[in-house]
Protein backbone atom coordinates (compact mmCIF):
# COMPACT_ATOMS: atom_id res chain seq x y z
CA UNK A 1 0.00 0.00 0.00
CA UNK A 2 1.13 3.53 -0.70
CA UNK A 3 1.97 5.77 2.20
CA UNK A 4 -0.53 8.57 1.94
CA UNK A 5 -1.63 10.58 4.95
CA UNK A 6 -4.89 8.71 5.39
CA UNK A 7 -4.20 5.09 4.53
CA UNK A 8 -6.92 3.41 2.53
CA UNK A 9 -9.34 1.36 4.58
CA UNK A 10 -8.90 -2.39 4.36
CA UNK A 11 -12.60 -2.98 4.72
CA UNK A 12 -15.33 -0.47 4.08
CA UNK A 13 -19.08 -0.98 4.22
CA UNK A 14 -21.30 1.59 2.62
CA UNK A 15 -25.04 1.71 3.39
CA UNK A 16 -25.22 -2.05 3.60
CA UNK A 17 -28.70 -3.51 3.82
CA UNK A 18 -29.44 -7.15 4.48
CA UNK A 19 -32.83 -8.76 5.00
CA UNK A 20 -33.95 -12.31 5.63
CA UNK A 21 -37.45 -12.65 4.28
CA UNK A 22 -39.38 -9.96 6.10
CA UNK A 23 -36.86 -9.19 8.82
CA UNK A 24 -34.41 -6.38 8.18
CA UNK A 25 -31.22 -7.38 9.96
CA UNK A 26 -28.89 -4.68 8.63
CA UNK A 27 -30.73 -1.53 7.61
CA UNK A 28 -28.04 0.94 6.71
CA UNK A 29 -24.61 -0.02 7.96
CA UNK A 30 -21.50 2.07 7.39
CA UNK A 31 -18.17 0.87 8.66
CA UNK A 32 -14.55 1.63 7.99
CA UNK A 33 -11.64 -0.50 9.14
CA UNK A 34 -8.18 1.03 8.85
CA UNK A 35 -5.12 -1.17 8.23
CA UNK A 36 -3.48 -2.80 11.24
CA UNK A 37 -6.38 -2.02 13.54
CA UNK A 38 -8.88 -4.05 15.49
CA UNK A 39 -12.55 -3.23 15.24
CA UNK A 40 -14.92 -4.71 17.82
CA UNK A 41 -18.59 -5.14 16.99
CA UNK A 42 -20.80 -5.14 20.05
CA UNK A 43 -24.54 -5.29 20.42
CA UNK A 44 -27.22 -7.52 21.82
CA UNK A 45 -27.77 -11.04 20.65
CA UNK A 46 -29.50 -11.02 17.27
CA UNK A 47 -28.38 -7.50 16.43
CA UNK A 48 -26.65 -8.77 13.29
CA UNK A 49 -22.97 -8.99 14.21
CA UNK A 50 -22.50 -12.43 12.68
CA UNK A 51 -24.57 -11.40 9.67
CA UNK A 52 -22.35 -8.37 9.12
CA UNK A 53 -19.22 -10.54 9.17
CA UNK A 54 -20.80 -13.02 6.77
CA UNK A 55 -21.72 -10.19 4.40
CA UNK A 56 -18.15 -8.88 4.51
CA UNK A 57 -16.95 -12.32 3.46
CA UNK A 58 -19.64 -12.62 0.75
CA UNK A 59 -21.14 -15.66 2.43
CA UNK A 60 -24.39 -13.71 2.39
CA UNK A 61 -25.50 -11.65 -0.57
CA UNK A 62 -26.36 -8.14 0.54
CA UNK A 63 -29.56 -6.47 -0.62
CA UNK A 64 -28.15 -3.02 -1.10
CA UNK A 65 -25.07 -0.94 -0.45
CA UNK A 66 -21.52 -2.01 -1.12
CA UNK A 67 -18.53 -3.66 0.54
CA UNK A 68 -15.00 -2.63 -0.39
CA UNK A 69 -11.84 -4.61 0.28
CA UNK A 70 -8.68 -2.55 -0.15
CA UNK A 71 -10.70 -0.06 -2.15
CA UNK A 72 -12.10 -2.62 -4.57
CA UNK A 73 -15.83 -3.17 -4.57
CA UNK A 74 -16.26 -6.87 -3.83
CA UNK A 75 -20.06 -6.87 -3.94
CA UNK A 76 -19.96 -6.15 -7.66
CA UNK A 77 -21.60 -9.18 -9.27
CA UNK A 78 -18.71 -9.38 -11.74
CA UNK A 79 -16.17 -10.00 -8.97
CA UNK A 80 -15.29 -13.64 -8.34
CA UNK A 81 -16.17 -14.28 -4.69
CA UNK A 82 -13.57 -17.05 -4.39
CA UNK A 83 -10.66 -14.75 -5.06
CA UNK A 84 -12.06 -12.29 -2.53
CA UNK A 85 -12.45 -14.95 0.16
CA UNK A 86 -8.86 -16.03 -0.34
CA UNK A 87 -7.82 -12.70 1.11
CA UNK A 88 -10.08 -12.93 4.14
CA UNK A 89 -9.75 -15.33 7.05
CA UNK A 90 -12.80 -16.21 9.11
CA UNK A 91 -13.28 -17.86 12.46
CA UNK A 92 -16.92 -18.82 12.88
CA UNK A 93 -18.95 -18.63 16.04
CA UNK A 94 -19.54 -22.39 15.83
CA UNK A 95 -15.94 -23.16 14.67
CA UNK A 96 -17.17 -25.27 11.73
CA UNK A 97 -14.11 -27.52 11.79
CA UNK A 98 -14.28 -30.42 9.36
CA UNK A 99 -15.04 -33.44 11.54
CA UNK A 100 -13.56 -35.94 9.08
CA UNK A 101 -10.10 -34.35 9.05
CA UNK A 102 -7.37 -34.18 11.64
CA UNK A 103 -6.34 -30.85 13.10
CA UNK A 104 -3.37 -30.71 10.77
CA UNK A 105 -5.49 -31.53 7.73
CA UNK A 106 -8.03 -28.90 8.74
CA UNK A 107 -5.32 -26.28 8.84
CA UNK A 108 -3.44 -27.29 5.71
CA UNK A 109 -6.49 -27.83 3.50
CA UNK A 110 -6.78 -24.28 2.16
CA UNK A 111 -3.04 -23.57 1.84
CA UNK A 112 -2.54 -26.77 -0.13
CA UNK A 113 -5.68 -26.93 -2.24
CA UNK A 114 -6.42 -23.25 -2.75
CA UNK A 115 -3.04 -21.58 -2.58
CA UNK A 116 -0.94 -24.42 -3.94
CA UNK A 117 1.51 -24.49 -1.03
CA UNK A 118 3.58 -27.71 -1.03
CA UNK A 119 2.58 -30.16 1.66
CA UNK A 120 5.77 -29.93 3.74
CA UNK A 121 5.69 -26.18 3.79
CA UNK A 122 2.00 -26.07 4.68
CA UNK A 123 2.49 -28.57 7.48
CA UNK A 124 5.48 -26.69 8.88
CA UNK A 125 3.49 -23.52 8.99
CA UNK A 126 0.53 -25.35 10.57
CA UNK A 127 2.72 -26.88 13.28
CA UNK A 128 4.26 -23.50 13.98
CA UNK A 129 0.79 -21.99 14.42
CA UNK A 130 -0.35 -24.86 16.61
CA UNK A 131 2.77 -24.52 18.74
CA UNK A 132 2.06 -20.88 19.20
CA UNK A 133 -1.54 -21.57 20.19
CA UNK A 134 -0.43 -24.19 22.69
CA UNK A 135 -1.72 -27.12 20.68
CA UNK A 136 1.58 -28.52 19.46
CA UNK A 137 0.70 -32.05 20.55
CA UNK A 138 -2.76 -32.15 18.96
CA UNK A 139 -1.84 -32.02 15.29
CA UNK A 140 -3.03 -35.58 14.65
CA UNK A 141 -6.24 -35.42 16.66
CA UNK A 142 -9.73 -35.19 15.20
CA UNK A 143 -11.81 -32.13 16.17
CA UNK A 144 -14.32 -34.26 18.12
CA UNK A 145 -11.56 -35.22 20.51
CA UNK A 146 -10.75 -31.63 21.40
CA UNK A 147 -12.32 -29.40 24.01
CA UNK A 148 -14.35 -26.40 22.90
CA UNK A 149 -11.50 -24.01 23.60
CA UNK A 150 -9.05 -26.18 21.72
CA UNK A 151 -11.38 -26.37 18.73
CA UNK A 152 -11.65 -22.61 18.90
CA UNK A 153 -7.90 -22.22 18.66
CA UNK A 154 -7.66 -24.73 15.81
CA UNK A 155 -10.23 -22.64 13.95
CA UNK A 156 -8.06 -19.58 14.50
CA UNK A 157 -5.01 -21.44 13.24
CA UNK A 158 -6.95 -22.57 10.20
CA UNK A 159 -7.90 -18.98 9.37
CA UNK A 160 -4.35 -17.73 9.87
CA UNK A 161 -2.72 -20.45 7.80
CA UNK A 162 -3.40 -18.64 4.54
CA UNK A 163 -1.93 -15.35 5.78
CA UNK A 164 -5.10 -13.37 5.12
CA UNK A 165 -5.24 -9.64 4.55
CA UNK A 166 -8.20 -9.34 6.89
CA UNK A 167 -9.35 -11.56 9.71
CA UNK A 168 -13.00 -11.80 10.75
CA UNK A 169 -13.51 -13.29 14.19
CA UNK A 170 -16.98 -14.19 15.39
CA UNK A 171 -17.29 -14.56 19.14
CA UNK A 172 -13.96 -16.29 19.45
CA UNK A 173 -13.83 -16.15 23.22
CA UNK A 174 -17.29 -17.61 23.79
CA UNK A 175 -16.04 -21.09 24.64
CA UNK A 176 -12.97 -20.12 26.61
CA UNK A 177 -12.16 -19.90 30.29
CA UNK A 178 -10.84 -16.57 31.57
CA UNK A 179 -7.25 -17.74 31.35
CA UNK A 180 -7.63 -18.75 27.72
CA UNK A 181 -9.48 -15.52 26.99
CA UNK A 182 -6.34 -13.76 28.16
CA UNK A 183 -4.27 -15.95 25.89
CA UNK A 184 -6.41 -15.30 22.84
CA UNK A 185 -6.38 -11.62 23.69
CA UNK A 186 -2.60 -11.73 23.68
CA UNK A 187 -2.69 -13.52 20.36
CA UNK A 188 -4.97 -10.92 18.80
CA UNK A 189 -2.67 -8.19 20.05
CA UNK A 190 0.38 -9.97 18.67
CA UNK A 191 -1.34 -10.37 15.31
CA UNK A 192 -2.14 -6.71 15.29
CA UNK A 193 1.48 -5.82 15.97
CA UNK A 194 2.45 -8.01 13.05
CA UNK A 195 0.17 -5.86 10.91
CA UNK A 196 -3.00 -7.91 10.75
CA UNK A 197 -6.33 -6.15 10.37
CA UNK A 198 -9.19 -7.66 12.31
CA UNK A 199 -12.90 -7.29 12.86
CA UNK A 200 -14.35 -9.17 15.77
CA UNK A 201 -17.84 -9.65 17.09
CA UNK A 202 -17.91 -10.12 20.82
CA UNK A 203 -20.02 -10.11 23.95
CA UNK A 204 -16.86 -9.85 26.05
CA UNK A 205 -16.69 -6.13 26.76
CA UNK A 206 -13.42 -6.42 28.64
CA UNK A 207 -11.93 -8.05 25.60
CA UNK A 208 -13.26 -5.33 23.32
CA UNK A 209 -11.98 -2.61 25.61
CA UNK A 210 -8.51 -4.10 25.89
CA UNK A 211 -7.81 -4.97 22.32
CA UNK A 212 -9.93 -2.79 20.03
CA UNK A 213 -8.96 0.48 18.37
CA UNK A 214 -12.52 1.06 17.35
CA UNK A 215 -15.75 -0.13 18.96
CA UNK A 216 -19.00 -0.19 16.99
CA UNK A 217 -22.33 -0.62 18.72
CA UNK A 218 -24.79 -2.33 16.40
CA UNK A 219 -28.44 -1.72 17.08
CA UNK A 220 -31.64 -1.60 15.08
CA UNK A 221 -29.81 -2.46 11.87
CA UNK A 222 -27.36 0.46 12.02
CA UNK A 223 -24.06 1.26 13.68
CA UNK A 224 -25.58 3.41 16.37
CA UNK A 225 -22.35 4.47 18.00
CA UNK A 226 -18.71 4.22 17.12
CA UNK A 227 -15.50 5.42 18.67
CA UNK A 228 -12.50 4.38 20.69
CA UNK A 229 -13.23 2.02 23.59
CA UNK A 230 -12.79 4.95 25.95
CA UNK A 231 -15.41 6.97 24.10
CA UNK A 232 -17.99 4.22 23.71
CA UNK A 233 -17.59 2.64 27.13
CA UNK A 234 -16.68 5.81 29.01
CA UNK A 235 -18.96 8.42 27.51
CA UNK A 236 -21.63 6.93 25.26
CA UNK A 237 -23.55 9.59 23.38
CA UNK A 238 -26.64 7.56 22.58
CA UNK A 239 -29.32 6.74 25.11
CA UNK A 240 -29.61 3.18 23.75
CA UNK A 241 -25.89 2.54 24.11
CA UNK A 242 -26.05 3.70 27.70
CA UNK A 243 -28.90 1.32 28.40
CA UNK A 244 -27.10 -1.60 26.78
CA UNK A 245 -23.96 -0.88 28.79
CA UNK A 246 -25.78 -0.34 32.07
CA UNK A 247 -27.50 -3.69 31.68
CA UNK A 248 -24.09 -5.27 31.22
CA UNK A 249 -22.86 -3.54 34.34
CA UNK A 250 -25.84 -4.88 36.26
CA UNK A 251 -25.06 -8.36 35.00
CA UNK A 252 -21.50 -7.86 36.19
CA UNK A 253 -20.05 -8.23 32.75
CA UNK A 254 -18.40 -4.88 32.44
CA UNK B 1 -35.20 -10.03 16.14
CA UNK B 2 -38.35 -10.25 18.16
CA UNK B 3 -39.03 -11.24 21.72
CA UNK B 4 -36.90 -14.41 21.82
CA UNK B 5 -34.07 -12.48 23.39
CA UNK B 6 -35.21 -10.29 26.22
CA UNK B 7 -32.18 -8.09 25.73
CA UNK B 8 -33.04 -7.45 22.10
CA UNK B 9 -36.69 -6.79 22.72
CA UNK B 10 -35.90 -3.93 25.03
CA UNK B 11 -33.36 -2.32 22.74
CA UNK B 12 -34.61 -2.89 19.19
CA UNK B 13 -36.42 -0.15 17.34
CA UNK B 14 -40.01 -1.09 16.59
CA UNK B 15 -39.83 0.36 13.09
CA UNK B 16 -36.97 -1.95 12.10
CA UNK B 17 -38.93 -5.13 12.67
CA UNK B 18 -40.55 -5.26 9.25
CA UNK B 19 -39.21 -4.24 5.86
CA UNK B 20 -41.98 -1.68 5.75
CA UNK B 21 -39.39 0.93 6.70
CA UNK B 22 -39.16 3.69 4.16
CA UNK B 23 -36.67 1.85 2.00
CA UNK B 24 -36.02 2.79 -1.60
CA UNK B 25 -33.55 0.67 -3.59
CA UNK B 26 -30.45 2.68 -4.43
CA UNK B 27 -29.12 3.23 -7.93
CA UNK B 28 -26.32 0.86 -7.01
CA UNK B 29 -28.75 -1.96 -6.34
CA UNK B 30 -30.66 -1.36 -9.55
CA UNK B 31 -27.43 -1.38 -11.55
CA UNK B 32 -26.35 -4.60 -9.86
CA UNK B 33 -29.65 -6.26 -10.66
CA UNK B 34 -29.36 -5.10 -14.25
CA UNK B 35 -25.92 -6.76 -14.54
CA UNK B 36 -27.26 -9.98 -13.04
CA UNK B 37 -30.21 -10.04 -15.39
CA UNK B 38 -27.98 -9.42 -18.39
CA UNK B 39 -25.71 -12.24 -17.30
CA UNK B 40 -28.63 -14.65 -16.89
CA UNK B 41 -29.90 -13.72 -20.35
CA UNK B 42 -26.48 -14.33 -21.86
CA UNK B 43 -26.13 -17.70 -20.15
CA UNK B 44 -29.61 -18.76 -21.26
CA UNK B 45 -28.89 -17.78 -24.85
CA UNK B 46 -25.61 -19.71 -24.92
CA UNK B 47 -27.29 -22.79 -23.42
CA UNK B 48 -30.20 -22.67 -25.87
CA UNK B 49 -28.01 -22.24 -28.93
CA UNK B 50 -25.62 -25.02 -27.95
CA UNK B 51 -28.52 -27.38 -27.18
CA UNK B 52 -30.18 -26.75 -30.51
CA UNK B 53 -26.91 -27.17 -32.41
CA UNK B 54 -26.00 -30.42 -30.63
CA UNK B 55 -29.50 -31.81 -31.12
CA UNK B 56 -29.57 -30.99 -34.81
CA UNK B 57 -26.16 -32.55 -35.40
CA UNK B 58 -27.19 -35.75 -33.62
CA UNK B 59 -30.46 -36.10 -35.51
CA UNK B 60 -28.78 -35.45 -38.84
CA UNK B 61 -26.03 -37.98 -38.09
CA UNK B 62 -28.58 -40.69 -37.30
CA UNK B 63 -30.84 -39.93 -40.26
CA UNK B 64 -27.89 -39.85 -42.66
CA UNK B 65 -26.48 -43.22 -41.56
CA UNK B 66 -26.72 -45.94 -44.25
CA UNK B 67 -28.67 -48.40 -42.07
CA UNK B 68 -31.28 -45.90 -40.93
CA UNK B 69 -34.23 -46.97 -43.17
CA UNK B 70 -33.92 -50.60 -42.05
CA UNK B 71 -33.36 -49.68 -38.44
CA UNK B 72 -36.41 -47.48 -38.47
CA UNK B 73 -38.50 -50.35 -39.80
CA UNK B 74 -37.28 -52.88 -37.22
CA UNK B 75 -37.11 -50.69 -34.10
CA UNK B 76 -39.36 -47.71 -34.70
CA UNK B 77 -42.28 -49.06 -36.67
CA UNK B 78 -45.42 -47.04 -35.96
CA UNK B 79 -47.63 -50.00 -36.83
CA UNK B 80 -46.04 -52.38 -34.36
CA UNK B 81 -45.79 -49.66 -31.74
CA UNK B 82 -49.54 -49.07 -31.87
CA UNK B 83 -50.13 -52.78 -31.57
CA UNK B 84 -47.67 -53.24 -28.69
CA UNK B 85 -48.57 -50.26 -26.52
CA UNK B 86 -51.83 -51.58 -24.96
CA UNK B 87 -50.31 -54.98 -24.19
CA UNK B 88 -47.17 -53.43 -22.72
CA UNK B 89 -49.25 -51.07 -20.60
CA UNK B 90 -51.32 -54.02 -19.40
CA UNK B 91 -48.15 -55.76 -18.34
CA UNK B 92 -46.88 -52.58 -16.75
CA UNK B 93 -49.76 -52.68 -14.31
CA UNK B 94 -48.20 -55.77 -12.80
CA UNK B 95 -44.80 -54.02 -12.58
CA UNK B 96 -46.42 -51.07 -10.86
CA UNK B 97 -48.28 -53.23 -8.35
CA UNK B 98 -45.11 -55.11 -7.56
CA UNK B 99 -43.19 -51.83 -7.25
CA UNK B 100 -45.64 -50.25 -4.82
CA UNK B 101 -46.15 -53.28 -2.60
CA UNK B 102 -42.56 -54.54 -2.65
CA UNK B 103 -41.24 -50.96 -2.33
CA UNK B 104 -43.21 -50.39 0.86
CA UNK B 105 -42.19 -53.77 2.26
CA UNK B 106 -38.55 -53.17 1.34
CA UNK B 107 -38.43 -49.76 3.03
CA UNK B 108 -40.07 -51.05 6.20
CA UNK B 109 -37.98 -54.21 6.46
CA UNK B 110 -34.79 -52.37 5.51
CA UNK B 111 -35.33 -49.75 8.19
CA UNK B 112 -36.03 -52.39 10.84
CA UNK B 113 -32.88 -54.29 9.90
CA UNK B 114 -30.82 -51.11 10.03
CA UNK B 115 -32.19 -50.18 13.44
CA UNK B 116 -31.56 -53.71 14.72
CA UNK B 117 -27.95 -53.30 13.72
CA UNK B 118 -27.54 -50.03 15.61
CA UNK B 119 -28.77 -51.44 18.94
CA UNK B 120 -26.01 -51.54 21.53
CA UNK B 121 -25.54 -53.79 24.52
CA UNK B 122 -25.23 -57.54 25.03
CA UNK B 123 -29.01 -58.07 25.35
CA UNK B 124 -29.43 -57.27 21.72
CA UNK B 125 -26.58 -59.40 20.48
CA UNK B 126 -28.77 -62.13 18.91
CA UNK B 127 -30.93 -59.58 17.11
CA UNK B 128 -27.87 -57.69 15.88
CA UNK B 129 -26.18 -60.87 14.71
CA UNK B 130 -29.30 -62.07 12.94
CA UNK B 131 -29.74 -58.78 11.11
CA UNK B 132 -26.08 -58.78 10.11
CA UNK B 133 -26.24 -62.36 8.84
CA UNK B 134 -29.40 -61.59 6.88
CA UNK B 135 -27.95 -58.57 5.11
CA UNK B 136 -24.66 -60.30 4.43
CA UNK B 137 -26.42 -63.28 2.88
CA UNK B 138 -29.07 -61.59 0.75
CA UNK B 139 -26.82 -58.78 -0.40
CA UNK B 140 -24.36 -61.30 -1.73
CA UNK B 141 -26.88 -63.70 -3.29
CA UNK B 142 -27.53 -62.82 -6.96
CA UNK B 143 -31.14 -61.74 -7.42
CA UNK B 144 -31.78 -64.25 -10.19
CA UNK B 145 -30.67 -67.14 -8.02
CA UNK B 146 -32.75 -65.88 -5.11
CA UNK B 147 -35.76 -65.67 -7.45
CA UNK B 148 -35.25 -69.15 -8.87
CA UNK B 149 -34.83 -70.67 -5.42
CA UNK B 150 -37.93 -69.01 -4.02
CA UNK B 151 -40.15 -69.39 -7.09
CA UNK B 152 -39.34 -73.04 -7.81
CA UNK B 153 -37.95 -74.19 -4.47
CA UNK B 154 -40.79 -73.14 -2.18
CA UNK B 155 -43.60 -74.84 -4.16
CA UNK B 156 -41.45 -77.97 -4.40
CA UNK B 157 -41.62 -78.27 -0.63
CA UNK B 158 -45.40 -78.78 -0.94
CA UNK B 159 -45.99 -76.94 2.33
CA UNK B 160 -49.57 -76.67 3.51
CA UNK B 161 -51.01 -73.16 3.24
CA UNK B 162 -48.01 -71.68 1.45
CA UNK B 163 -48.81 -69.98 -1.80
CA UNK B 164 -47.62 -71.17 -5.18
CA UNK B 165 -48.60 -67.94 -6.92
CA UNK B 166 -45.57 -66.92 -9.01
CA UNK B 167 -46.20 -63.23 -8.55
CA UNK B 168 -46.33 -63.48 -4.75
CA UNK B 169 -43.25 -65.68 -4.63
CA UNK B 170 -41.38 -63.44 -7.06
CA UNK B 171 -42.32 -60.42 -4.99
CA UNK B 172 -41.05 -62.14 -1.86
CA UNK B 173 -37.70 -62.80 -3.50
CA UNK B 174 -37.45 -59.14 -4.54
CA UNK B 175 -38.19 -58.01 -0.98
CA UNK B 176 -35.60 -60.41 0.47
CA UNK B 177 -32.81 -59.06 -1.73
CA UNK B 178 -33.74 -55.41 -1.81
CA UNK B 179 -34.38 -55.06 1.91
CA UNK B 180 -30.80 -56.16 2.44
CA UNK B 181 -29.54 -53.41 0.12
CA UNK B 182 -31.81 -50.79 1.57
CA UNK B 183 -30.94 -51.64 5.16
CA UNK B 184 -27.31 -50.87 4.36
CA UNK B 185 -28.32 -47.51 2.91
CA UNK B 186 -30.30 -46.69 6.06
CA UNK B 187 -27.47 -47.85 8.29
CA UNK B 188 -24.99 -45.63 6.46
CA UNK B 189 -27.39 -42.72 6.93
CA UNK B 190 -27.79 -43.36 10.64
CA UNK B 191 -24.06 -43.62 11.14
CA UNK B 192 -23.41 -40.44 9.19
CA UNK B 193 -25.30 -38.39 11.75
CA UNK B 194 -22.75 -36.69 13.92
CA UNK B 195 -22.35 -38.25 17.40
CA UNK B 196 -22.86 -34.83 18.96
CA UNK B 197 -26.47 -35.12 17.83
CA UNK B 198 -26.91 -38.28 19.87
CA UNK B 199 -25.19 -36.62 22.80
CA UNK B 200 -27.36 -33.54 22.57
CA UNK B 201 -30.55 -35.60 22.33
CA UNK B 202 -29.65 -37.94 25.18
CA UNK B 203 -28.57 -35.06 27.36
CA UNK B 204 -32.07 -33.64 26.98
CA UNK B 205 -33.39 -36.82 28.55
CA UNK B 206 -34.60 -38.52 25.38
CA UNK B 207 -34.35 -42.30 25.43
CA UNK B 208 -32.33 -44.15 22.79
CA UNK B 209 -35.58 -44.82 20.98
CA UNK B 210 -36.76 -41.22 21.13
CA UNK B 211 -33.38 -39.90 20.07
CA UNK B 212 -33.43 -42.27 17.12
CA UNK B 213 -37.00 -41.42 16.21
CA UNK B 214 -36.92 -37.64 16.61
CA UNK B 215 -33.33 -36.58 16.10
CA UNK B 216 -31.23 -39.14 14.29
CA UNK B 217 -33.60 -40.83 11.84
CA UNK B 218 -35.02 -37.61 10.38
CA UNK B 219 -31.52 -36.42 9.57
CA UNK B 220 -30.40 -39.84 8.35
CA UNK B 221 -33.41 -40.38 6.10
CA UNK B 222 -33.04 -36.98 4.51
CA UNK B 223 -29.46 -37.75 3.63
CA UNK B 224 -30.22 -41.13 2.07
CA UNK B 225 -33.20 -40.12 -0.07
CA UNK B 226 -31.14 -40.04 -3.29
CA UNK B 227 -29.55 -43.49 -2.86
CA UNK B 228 -32.90 -44.92 -1.71
CA UNK B 229 -34.53 -43.61 -4.82
CA UNK B 230 -31.79 -45.21 -6.84
CA UNK B 231 -32.64 -48.55 -5.26
CA UNK B 232 -36.35 -48.03 -5.89
CA UNK B 233 -35.76 -47.33 -9.58
CA UNK B 234 -33.57 -50.38 -9.74
CA UNK B 235 -36.34 -52.38 -8.04
CA UNK B 236 -38.83 -51.08 -10.54
CA UNK B 237 -36.75 -52.48 -13.38
CA UNK B 238 -36.08 -55.75 -11.60
CA UNK B 239 -39.80 -56.35 -11.15
CA UNK B 240 -39.50 -57.54 -14.76
CA UNK B 241 -37.60 -60.58 -13.52
CA UNK B 242 -40.77 -62.17 -12.11
CA UNK B 243 -41.48 -63.14 -15.70
CA UNK B 244 -39.03 -65.96 -15.00
CA UNK B 245 -41.86 -67.56 -13.06
CA UNK B 246 -44.27 -67.05 -15.95
CA UNK B 247 -46.03 -63.83 -14.89
CA UNK B 248 -46.71 -61.48 -17.80
CA UNK B 249 -45.26 -58.05 -17.08
CA UNK B 250 -44.39 -55.26 -19.51
CA UNK B 251 -41.08 -56.76 -20.62
CA UNK B 252 -42.52 -60.24 -21.07
CA UNK B 253 -45.46 -58.82 -23.01
CA UNK B 254 -43.03 -57.08 -25.35
CA UNK B 255 -40.99 -60.26 -25.69
CA UNK B 256 -44.07 -62.26 -26.71
CA UNK B 257 -44.96 -59.72 -29.39
CA UNK B 258 -41.41 -59.43 -30.68
CA UNK B 259 -41.17 -63.20 -30.91
CA UNK B 260 -44.30 -63.35 -33.03
CA UNK B 261 -43.45 -60.62 -35.51
CA UNK B 262 -39.63 -60.56 -35.54
CA UNK B 263 -39.89 -56.81 -35.06
CA UNK B 264 -38.14 -55.16 -32.11
CA UNK B 265 -40.42 -52.16 -31.77
CA UNK B 266 -42.26 -53.61 -28.72
CA UNK B 267 -38.95 -53.59 -26.78
CA UNK B 268 -38.44 -49.94 -27.62
CA UNK B 269 -41.98 -49.19 -26.48
CA UNK B 270 -41.45 -51.04 -23.19
CA UNK B 271 -38.14 -49.22 -22.69
CA UNK B 272 -39.69 -45.81 -23.24
CA UNK B 273 -42.53 -46.62 -20.86
CA UNK B 274 -40.07 -47.56 -18.11
CA UNK B 275 -38.03 -44.41 -18.61
CA UNK B 276 -41.19 -42.31 -18.59
CA UNK B 277 -42.08 -43.88 -15.26
CA UNK B 278 -38.72 -43.12 -13.62
CA UNK B 279 -38.46 -39.45 -14.54
CA UNK B 280 -41.42 -38.22 -12.45
CA UNK B 281 -40.18 -40.33 -9.54
CA UNK B 282 -36.77 -38.67 -9.68
CA UNK B 283 -38.20 -35.17 -10.01
CA UNK B 284 -40.50 -35.84 -7.07
CA UNK B 285 -37.58 -36.88 -4.90
CA UNK B 286 -35.56 -33.82 -5.94
CA UNK B 287 -38.51 -31.62 -5.12
CA UNK B 288 -39.03 -33.10 -1.65
CA UNK B 289 -35.35 -32.83 -0.77
CA UNK B 290 -35.21 -29.23 -1.95
CA UNK B 291 -38.30 -28.41 0.07
CA UNK B 292 -36.85 -29.98 3.21
CA UNK B 293 -33.61 -28.02 2.74
CA UNK B 294 -35.44 -24.77 2.23
CA UNK B 295 -37.45 -25.25 5.36
CA UNK B 296 -34.30 -25.88 7.33
CA UNK B 297 -32.26 -22.91 6.12
CA UNK B 298 -35.16 -20.56 6.57
CA UNK B 299 -35.01 -21.29 10.28
CA UNK B 300 -31.79 -19.28 10.67
CA UNK B 301 -28.19 -20.21 11.26
CA UNK B 302 -25.65 -20.18 14.05
N1 LIG C 1 -30.05 -17.54 7.36
C1 LIG C 1 -30.91 -16.80 8.08
N2 LIG C 1 -32.22 -16.82 7.81
C2 LIG C 1 -33.09 -16.07 8.51
N3 LIG C 1 -32.75 -15.25 9.51
C3 LIG C 1 -31.46 -15.17 9.85
C4 LIG C 1 -30.47 -15.93 9.16
N4 LIG C 1 -29.27 -15.66 9.71
C5 LIG C 1 -29.51 -14.76 10.70
N5 LIG C 1 -30.81 -14.46 10.78
C6 LIG C 1 -31.44 -13.51 11.72
O1 LIG C 1 -30.69 -12.33 11.70
C7 LIG C 1 -30.61 -11.76 12.98
C8 LIG C 1 -29.17 -11.45 13.32
O2 LIG C 1 -28.47 -12.66 13.48
P1 LIG C 1 -26.93 -12.69 13.82
O3 LIG C 1 -26.51 -14.12 13.87
O4 LIG C 1 -26.20 -11.82 12.87
O5 LIG C 1 -26.90 -12.05 15.27
P2 LIG C 1 -25.66 -11.81 16.23
O6 LIG C 1 -25.59 -10.35 16.48
O7 LIG C 1 -24.45 -12.47 15.69
O8 LIG C 1 -26.15 -12.53 17.54
P3 LIG C 1 -25.27 -13.35 18.63
O9 LIG C 1 -24.66 -12.32 19.49
O10 LIG C 1 -26.31 -14.13 19.36
O11 LIG C 1 -24.30 -14.19 17.90
C9 LIG C 1 -31.29 -12.73 13.93
O12 LIG C 1 -32.56 -12.23 14.23
C10 LIG C 1 -31.40 -14.01 13.14
O13 LIG C 1 -32.57 -14.70 13.46
MG1 LIG D 1 -23.36 -14.11 16.24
Amino acid sequence: MSTTDAPQAVLRLESVRKTFGTSVVLRDVDLEVAPHTVTALIGSSGSGKSTLLRCANLLEEIDDGAVFLDGEEITDPRVDPDTVRRRIGVVFQAYNLFPHMTVLENITLAPRRVHGVPRDEAEDRARELLERLGLGDRAGAYPDRLSGGQQQRVAIARALAVRPRLLLLDEITAALDPELVGEVLGLVRELKEEGMTMVLATHEMGFARDVADQVCFLDGGVVLERGTPAEVFGAPRQERTRRFLSRLVEAGRL
Amino acid sequence: MTAEHPATAAVALPETQAPSDAYVPSARRLERERIRRARTRRATTVATVSTVVTGTVLVLAVLASPGWPRTRETFFSAHYAREALPKVLDGLLLNLRLLVICGAAVLALGLLLAIARTLRGPVFFPLRALATAYTDFFRGLPLVICLLLVVFGVPALRLQGVTTDPVLLGGTALVLTYSAYVSEVFRAGIESVHPSQWAAARSLGLTHRQALRHVVLPQAVRRVVPPLLNDLVSLQKDTGLVSIAGAVDAVYAAQILAGKSFNYTPYVVAGIVFVALTIPLTRFADWTTARMDRRRTQGGIA
